[in-house]
């Protein structure tokens, strides 16, 4: 059974003829019409060998229907010429035939007719020769015959102007016999079915062979947020390495958390309304825990621990003060006021991600809140080389490996190191995180034991994400005007993975 | 981050030496500085006010270096130079010493009106100094970098520089009404009266970001000298009377502030940064200060302390093994004049006026590691062994957000602040019937509040994705804020999880479906039993009528879910029909 009746011709054709046949001769032989026999070109070509086809385009002249016509009826300067008598015919007469404008000029310029002004009831048309010739229809009926050729390129060109002849681009295909030619091509099944399984039909048919160029369709599915996923794979890290996660579910939190148990004088420029938060409603916290928070007010105002102080008058009513808090640490001060209190000491490793809230101007890198990552390790006799050992096996579980450490200065870490890391893509040190060991005026008024060191390092957890999804401004990442798609389209998160490679460019 | 910005071959000069860029970079990062930026006067005009107007500016190249926050001893170029010539021992830290005038000695008394507004002051004299056009500009310079930091806007101190020549002292530091108060400040050719004054400087945009530490004051600060004269009017102008120039020989320094401490720091900075340019050189003229109790006193105080800090604390908190020796030498080179004394493990450590920063043996530690380089110290594991735990509220929120993508929803992130009007008006809602926290100062109407509620983050996130193909299906777990005297700060986070679902039709039938199905994950089953779940036709400002109902788990409520009214999905510019779903996942704990 052939594919239709066009592709059996077709293939009938094609075995009787010497080499091949032309689609479009085949159409006119077969008086069907020319998307038929493509149309079946294209399901022999699905099958396989059976046929070759090689698409060849065509230009050829056609008349345009006003060209049928003329071909037909003559020029409009013959009908004008036509329609004059011997005694010729008023000029608004003649005017008012249908060919009466276009065909008087033309006659007028050919020389076969002329106006006469003079006579009495206005200008009258006669003829000027006995006969003519109608080049124009003859012309054009050598085009309807196929001779388009025979024409000089300047009887084209004018026939053209006169917008009655077109040339016209035919898409045809040059069909040849194929290296599996047969007539007896059988049809092909799209798809199994449970008809064909259970009567085993399927042994003996053939089927139509897929297109693996094209693309599949996406399953119906929910999406994880990419930034989330990020988050997701740090945890993960810090629960490979052994640190509990820490509560940090308290966006509200005092001035004395989030600044003074860390040291943090009360005029330093953080605290300022430029940079923080501060709450309107509720405006104060309710309780501190009021011995500690002795300690630290004599720590700050007068030193102790060793310290010299910063010798101001520190002020309660500063630290009540409530706030959206600007880092993970007040968590982490919270937990180590706690872990103090358990006795004997035990040591611990802690770790956190999450929101933090800066009164910021925004771009396209700082938003209003962004998500804090935060590592602790408390134990005694713990060194500043402890601190870079274990960035180093951190940041190695992200892919990071080129490390180095800069001096810097933090409020209430000291040493204090920033983390930088060599950017193949920049081919620069970039800062990928800060670290730091607490200060002893933060750990000791807490009640943790002097020998005790606590070292801690933090990071944006957005910064990371940005330069793994490839992504520039942080608003494409974050917030409700991200765009959905993303969300839809961003990979599996992979810290440790090598970034795909650029695309290369294909031969075009 | 101060930047001090020097000029990069004067630098050079001062170092004795020449660098590349990335050799200079290098030295910098060795010590705990970053060089920030390499530009010129030209490039920078150019960059904020295009390039016609900078044709005429210097294009000297520029160093823009960050220094750390607590360093003001090197908030300048001869700072800089001094602690880099220290460190790469080229020179030896110079010793700072106080003397007595020859004659008389310069007295500023404090009069008892200013302990209202502003009671410190300190002050000292600069003798014989030698300025240059770049000296000066450095001088002037530093007081700027000084006043922006340490000085907080001018707020904690405030610097005075004096030519005391043109004055004759004993000078008095008293507050007067500022109608009572008259002279011709720096820049003007006219005497105004302080009202006057704090007029003109509003439209000042250098000093109007000063105005508001005294302006509402009855009685403004002043110093005079004995004639009359007006020293200054702290903290916003100096007197033109007593302005220094480059030919000026001998500087009478005030600083007044709120900050005693801090007056005193910046006066030591300004003196010991610039006493090499006295004919004596580091040494700075002393000044008396009277305060209103009668006592005076003498400044500067360029106070030198001794630390003892054993060696092998250093070595343990920074995880080296170096000799006693060697870490004095190491110290010495941060500007902290060190040697091995006692028992031969014991380190004595002076710590010269410039380092205010010193307050503890730890910021010694930290100054013998960057002597040492951070990045020559030996990276070893700690031994502490711990079990790791997880926030049982963090590993319940992960478990579900997978299901919820599971389910075919698709996870947002919204913004933990938002509007007034997202939280109340646009749902429905009277403001007050919230129980939001406020926030007193947002720059926007963005950051009023802590959401109450994550519904509206999803519709807005709905509202940017129109475009999208329907239906859209959202959720978010993640926590919102309510007031509650319950607790110490009087506010307590929820964890919350959210569902939208937006098309064509409202869909209630598969959010509802979805709460079926968080249940089912949960391990909830139907029933009004104790331990199940059931939902009870409820009503709500964001629902439509009769559409919502209230959903009670264990015996609690714990949310709702239904079609959202017309009005709220058009207030947040929607134009489908919208079924939401929103419960506290905490009893599920």
């Amino acid at each position: 059974m052939a594919d239709g009746p066009v592709a059996e011709l077709l293939l009938r054709r094609l075995e009787a003829s010497d080499g091949g046949l032309d689609s479009a001769d085949l159409a006119a032989e077969l008086g069907v019409e020319h998307q038929a026999v493509v149309g079946a070109v294209k399901s022999l070509q699905a099958l396989g060998k059976v046929i070759e086809a090689e698409l060849r385009s065509t230009k050829r002249w056609e008349l345009t229907s006003e060209g049928e016509e003329i071909a037909q009826e003559g020029s409009h300067e013959a009908r004008v010429f036509r329609s004059i008598p011997p005694e010729g015919l008023a000029q608004s007469e003649l005017m008012r035939l249908p060919s009466g404008k276009v065909g008087f000029s033309k006659a007028m310029s050919n020389k076969w007719i002329r106006v006469d002004k003079s006579t009495a009831d206005g200008p009258r048309v006669f003829r000027v020769v006995d006969s003519m010739e109608d080049d124009v229809q003859r012309r054009l009926q050598m085009v309807q015959r196929g001779q388009a050729e025979k024409l000089g390129e300047k009887e084209r060109s004018e026939l053209r102007k006169r917008k009655l002849l077109a040339e016209v681009t035919l898409k045809t295909y040059w069909v040849s016999k194929g290296s599996a030619f047969s007539t007896s091509i059988s049809k092909q099944e799209t798809e199994l079915s449970p008809e064909m399984i259970s009567s085993g039909s399927w042994r003996d048919r053939p089927f139509k062979p897929y297109n693996f160029l094209a693309q599949g369709v996406l399953p119906d599915s929910g999406h994880l947020h990419p930034l989330l996923k990020v988050r997701s794979q740090f945890r993960q890290i810090f629960l490979e390495m052994g640190f509990t996660e820490m509560p940090t579910d308290n966006f509200i939190e005092s001035s004395f958390w989030n600044f003074d148990a860390l040291f943090q004088p009360q005029q330093h420029p953080a605290r300022d309304q430029h940079d923080t938060f501060f709450l309107r409603d509720p405006a104060e916290a309710l309780q501190l825990p009021m011995d500690y928070v002795q300690r630290v007010k004599r720590t700050h105002s007068q030193g102790g621990y060793g310290s010299q102080g910063y010798k101001y008058t520190w002020k309660l009513d500063e630290a009540r003060k409530n706030l959206l808090r600007t880092h993970t640490t007040s968590a982490s001060a919270r937990v180590l006021y706690r872990l103090a209190q358990k006795k004997p000491f035990t040591p611990a490793k802690y770790f956190s991600i999450d929101r933090v809230f800066r009164n910021e101007t925004l771009d396209a890198t700082h938003l209003a809140e962004f998500h804090q990552i935060e590592g602790v390790v408390a134990d005694h006799g713990l060194t500043l080389g402890h601190l870079m050992g274990i960035l180093r096996e951190f940041f190695s579980k992200l892919g990071i490996t080129q490390l180095r450490f800069k001096p810097a200065y933090n409020p209430y870490t000291e040493p204090s190191m920033e983390v930088f890391s060599y950017h193949p893509g920049l081919k620069k040190w970039v800062e990928v995180g800060n670290s730091g060991v607490f200060r002893p005026e933060m750990l000791l008024p807490m009640g943790l034991p002097e020998n005790v060191s606590v070292i801690a390092w933090g990071l944006s957890l957005e910064r990371p994400t940005m330069i793994k999804y490839g992504i520039n401004n942080i608003r494409e990442l974050v917030g409700h005007k991200v765009n959905l798609q993303m969300v839809y389209d961003s990979p599996l998160c992979r810290l440790d993975a090598k970034p795909r490679p650029p695309p290369t460019q294909e031969a075009a | 981050m101060p930047t001090v910005s020097v000029k990069r071959d004067l630098l050079f000069q001062a170092l004795g030496r020449t660098y590349t860029d990335e050799e200079f970079d290098e030295l910098c990062f060795e010590f705990g500085l970053e060089l920030d930026e390499i530009t010129s006067e030209k490039e920078i005009i150019s960059k904020e006010q295009g390039s016609i107007k900078a044709a005429g500016a210097s294009d000297v190249v520029l160093y823009k270096i960050d220094v750390p926050a607590n360093r003001y001893d090197l908030l300048c170029l001869e700072g800089l130079v001094r602690g880099l010539q220290v460190f790469k021992e080229r020179i030896k830290a110079p010793v700072y010493k106080r003397v007595m005038p020859d004659g008389k000695i310069q007295k500023l008394i404090i009069t008892e009106e200013t302990a209202k507004i502003r009671p410190f002051a300190v002050a000292a004299v600069l003798r014989n100094i030698k300025f240059t056009k770049g000296r000066y500009d450095s001088f002037i310079e530093l007081q700027e970098k000084l006043h922006q930091n340490i000085c907080r806007k001018r707020a904690l101190v405030a610097i005075g520089t004096h030519d005391l020549d043109t004055l004759s002292g004993p000078f008095t530091y008293t507050a007067k009404r500022p109608s009572d108060i008259k002279f011709k400040p720096l820049n003007k050719t006219k005497e105004y009266t302080a009202c006057e004054l704090m007029n003109i400087y509003k439209t000042d945009n250098h000093l109007k970001q000063y105005l508001h530490i005294i302006e509402n004051k009855p009685l403004y600060p002043v110093i005079y000298d004995s004639n009359g004269v007006v020293l200054s009017m702290p903290p916003i102008i100096n007197g033109d009377h007593s302005r220094i120039t480059v030919n000026t020989r001998n500087v009478f320094i005030e600083c007044t502030g709120t900050d005693f401490t801090k007056a005193k720091i910046v006066l030591d900075i300004i003196v010991t940064m610039f006493s090499e340019y006295c004919e004596k050189q580091f040494t700075v003229e002393a000044a008396e200060v009277v305060f209103p109790n009668g006592k005076s006193y003498t400044f500067p105080e360029l106070a030198y302390r001794k630390e003892i800090v054993r060696a092998d604390l250093i070595n343990k908190k920074v995880g080296i093994r170096e000799t006693p020796e060697n870490l004095a030498k190491l110290l010495t080179r941060m500007y902290l004049k060190s040697e091995v004394i006692g028992d031969g493990n014991q380190i004595e450590i002076e710590i010269p006026p410039t380092r205010a920063d010193i307050i503890h043996a730890c910021d010694i530690v930290e100054d013998a590691a960057i002597a040492y380089g951070y990045n020559n110290i030996q990276m070893t594991l700690p031994k502490t062994y711990t079990i790791a735990n997880q926030f049982p509220l963090n590993k319940l929120t992960e478990l579900l957000r997978h299901d919820m993508a599971a389910a075919g929803f698709t996870e947002v992130l919204t913004f933990a602040l938002c509007s007034q009007e997202d939280i109340a008006d646009k749902l429905g809602v009277d403001i007050s019937a919230t129980k939001a926290v406020h926030i007193s100062n947002p720059k926007t109407a963005e950051f009023q509040v802590a959401r109450t509620t994550l519904l509206p983050g999803l519709l807005k996130t709905i509202a940017a994705n129109r475009k999208m193909p329907l239906p859209l299906k959202l959720f978010e777990i993640s926590d919102i804020v309510i007031k509650d005297s319950n607790t110490d700060v009087g506010a307590k986070n929820y964890r919350h999880l959210c569902a939208v679902y937006y098309n064509k039709n409202p869909g209630f039938e598969i959010i509802h479906g979805l709460l079926d199905r968080i249940m089912q994950l949960l391990d909830v089953p139907p029933g009004e039993d104790k331990a199940g779940y059931v939902i009870r036709a409820s009503e709500g400002p964001a629902f439509f009528p009769g559409r919502c109902a209230e959903i009670f788990a264990r015996g609690q409520s714990i949310g709702k879910l239904g079609v959202l009214h017309p009005d709220v999905i058009t207030k947040f510019e929607l134009t489908m029909p919208c079924s939401s779903l929103e419960i506290n996942i905490e009893p599920f704990l």
